[in-house]
């Protein structure tokens, strides 16, 4: 009945399952929609969306199919202005088409059977935009007294309600390709999570203790540790130049890094990783750390994360000596080259949009040099680069 | 069997929590309700059954919790105990089976309403170990070898604060509803059902006051529907003016009794440091 829509939901990416669709068209076999478009929309949202990110997805989709189904209401189409219609269709008819509507027995014989035609409308709701809307097949249709169809359902409509409620997108900014906020982020950053028992024996272990009283023969009981996450990650933070537009969500995603893993590591640098990283952005010229001290103090277990926007001159990778700040000896793609070979697990997180990489030399270096590992600071992006440090 | 959900005299439902909710009482599937904190997920289920007149069973899931332990836990324990001491209890397994919450509601002589409440709260694994059970609504006892099956399908609520993600095999199963944060005109609703008889200008100055310290740009946390129900609530007791609200003089850009609504004290030092600023370009 509704397979159109389903295809076009799933066209859209929402994930959406036979499953779902047979329990929306068991709903519908219930009574629970019953001759109402709202409820219908309420219905169907409820089985066919599952998770607040894709609602703005669906209530586009379900705008663009369902566009001008909007069945007229009981009584208010009976009330359509006459003036109104009178006055579209002068502006719009030939003199041609005029005479043919004096040929059916002119005006008020038209909006006689126009009324007709409402009043049977009521009965078979989805009908109602086939004969307006498609044109073609009836009067109303072929004389084209609007060129949308005349849209009776909609323009009734916005007596009582300016906009639909699936046009007014009121789940715009749950989308998950938008920018976040830290409880976002940290709800990302939790697919991260690995538990582990380390630690001091504290909790019962009943399995255990079972295990080892059956077979000495009395009570014997046995300790484990607590489980905590034990993932740990060394974030790497590049700051200043271009990365001041970026200030913002940055210390978004530290502080829920800070607050969300219990072995977190951040050092700042500059465009690219050199031979120095600083801990702390104000003291940098006096208090920086030796990047070999890094990569030597912190095992290889250690899960990166570097978040830059890679936009520089492709000498600052390339060349000993290219870094805007100082002389480096060594090119910066020798160190990232160096990290990478500690640190198996590692990501690049890129506050600019996904679709402007590619027309940055820089960016596109530096995603190669991590191999692809690249991911757009969003939602979705977070999420797709924790699977990666998952795996 | 009629039992619509319309919302009741202390809980303002919206249109489309109705249609979720009837949809799923009437189809026998669970209702999975994600929402900001303080929109009313968890009351939601107390006033489903107080609406069609059932027992709630709550379950409340820690993040220790396990799938099991709504089924039934075996104390092996005490029947360990029980035999070393020679109890005569200890040849039937079934005294040391202790039924969990959803046996509770299976075996229930009405039609509860089963509340899980932040389900995402427990291990990852927690959804997918109860898809059978919520499904199929029976399970089967290892110990005893027995199956319980339920005797009247349970309208089972579920809410999520949206921590972890949920499976899809999860998700498939049940009919969810966003509980959006409410428009002015509900928010109007549900302070009236609230505080009944309550002067209106005071509710319109304290929430004009309300949305603007939610519009405010980079708050930490923003204040619920929870929240501002009980600075109302303060307002009453201490019998603050509306007037008192109104003060657009920049000078008392912090409202009175903010302690209420703003619960962090970097979004305090936000708001009067946006204060400070304000009457700063004001001189």
């Amino acid at each position: 009945m509704f397979i159109n829509f389903f295809f076009e939901l799933r066209k859209a990416k929402l994930p959406v399952s036979l499953r779902e669709y047979l329990t929306l068209l068991e709903a519908m076999d219930a009574g629970l929609a019953d001759y109402s478009v709202d409820d219908f929309y309420y219905l169907s949202r409820s089985c066919l969306v599952k998770d607040e990110s894709n609602l703005d997805r669906f209530d586009r989709v379900f705008g663009s199919v369902f566009k001008g189904l909007e069945p007229p209401k009981e009584g208010e189409t009976l009330e359509i202005p006459e003036e109104w219609l009178r006055k579209v269709a002068e502006r719009t008819l030939t003199e041609e088409e005029k005479a043919m509507i004096q040929a059916l027995g002119g005006w008020d014989r038209l909006m006689e059977t126009l009324r007709q035609r409402l009043a049977e409308q009521k009965g078979r709701h989805q009908g109602g935009s086939k004969w307006i809307g498609t044109g073609g097949t009836s009067p109303f249709g072929a004389w084209g007294y609007n060129p949308e169809g005349v849209r009776i359902g909609q323009d009734r409509n916005r007596n009582n309600r300016a906009v639909k409620v699936w046009d007014r997108r009121e789940f715009r900014n749950l989308d998950s390709s938008v920018e976040l906020g830290t409880r976002n982020i940290k709800v990302a950053l939790r697919r991260l999570r690995r538990f582990a028992r380390e630690g001091a024996a504290t909790q019962l272990d009943l399995g255990g203790t079972i295990d080892a009283t059956a077979r000495r023969g009395y009570l014997d009981l046995k300790m484990t540790p607590e489980r905590h996450n034990a993932v740990k990650v060394l974030l790497f933070l590049d700051v200043g130049g271009s990365m001041d537009p970026f200030v913002q969500v940055c210390e978004e995603l530290f502080s829920a890094a800070r607050s969300e893993f219990k072995h977190l590591e951040h050092f700042y640098f500059h465009n690219m990783l050199y031979e120095r990283v600083w801990r702390d952005n104000r003291r940098r010229r006096t208090e920086a750390t030796a990047t070999w001290d890094v990569l030597h103090t912190y095992p290889h277990d250690y899960k990166v994360v570097f978040v830059g926007d890679a936009s520089m001159s492709p000498y600052e990778i390339l060349y000993p000596g290219g870094s805007v700040e100082h002389w480096n000896d060594e090119a910066g793609h020798v160190w990232m080259e160096r990290l990478l070979a500690v640190y198996s697990h590692a990501v690049w997180l890129n506050p600019m949009q996904e679709g402007w990489w590619d027309t940055t030399v820089s960016t596109r270096m530096v995603r190669q040099l991590l191999g692809g590992r690249m991911y757009p600071l969003t939602l979705d992006g977070l999420d797709r680069a924790m699977r990666e440090l998952s795996r | 069997m009629d039992q619509r959900f319309r919302g009741t005299d202390s809980y303002v439902a919206t249109e489309d929590l109705m249609v979720a909710v009837n949809a799923s009482i009437a189809l026998q599937r669970p209702l999975l309700v994600k929402g900001e904190p303080g929109t009313g997920k968890t009351i939601l289920a107390l006033e489903i059954a107080r609406a069609i007149g059932v027992p709630l069973i709550q379950w409340h899931i820690k993040s220790t919790t396990k799938a099991q332990q709504g089924l039934y836990e075996y104390d092996a324990v005490a029947r360990l105990r029980d035999s070393q001491l020679g109890d005569a209890r200890v040849h039937d397994i079934g005294n040391y089976i202790i039924p969990g919450k959803l046996w509770e509601a299976f075996a229930a002589d009405m039609r509860p309403v089963l509340l899980i409440d932040e389900i995402d709260k427990a291990d990852i694994e927690f959804p997918n170990d109860l898809l059978l059970e919520l499904d199929r609504m029976e399970f089967h006892v290892y110990e005893t070898k027995a199956t319980v099956v339920a005797r009247h399908r349970p309208i089972v609520v579920i809410t999520s604060n949206n921590e972890k993600e949920l499976p899809d095999a999860f998700l498939r199963r049940c009919f969810f509803h966003y509980i959006r944060f409410p428009d002015r005109e509900t928010m109007e609703r549900i302070i009236e059902v609230h505080f009944p008889g309550i002067q209106k200008r005071l509710v319109r100055e304290a929430l004009g006051a309300f949305y603007q310290i939610r519009d405010v740009p980079g708050l930490k946390k923003k204040p619920s529907t929870s929240e501002l129900l009980d600075w109302i609530k303060l307002l009453l007791v201490e019998d603050i003016p509306p007037d008192a609200l109104r003060s657009k003089d920049q000078r008392q850009f912090i409202p009175p009794l903010y302690g209420a609504l703003l619960k962090n004290e970097q979004d305090v030092h936000l708001f009067e440091r946006l204060a400070f600023i304000a009457r700063r370009e004001d001189q």
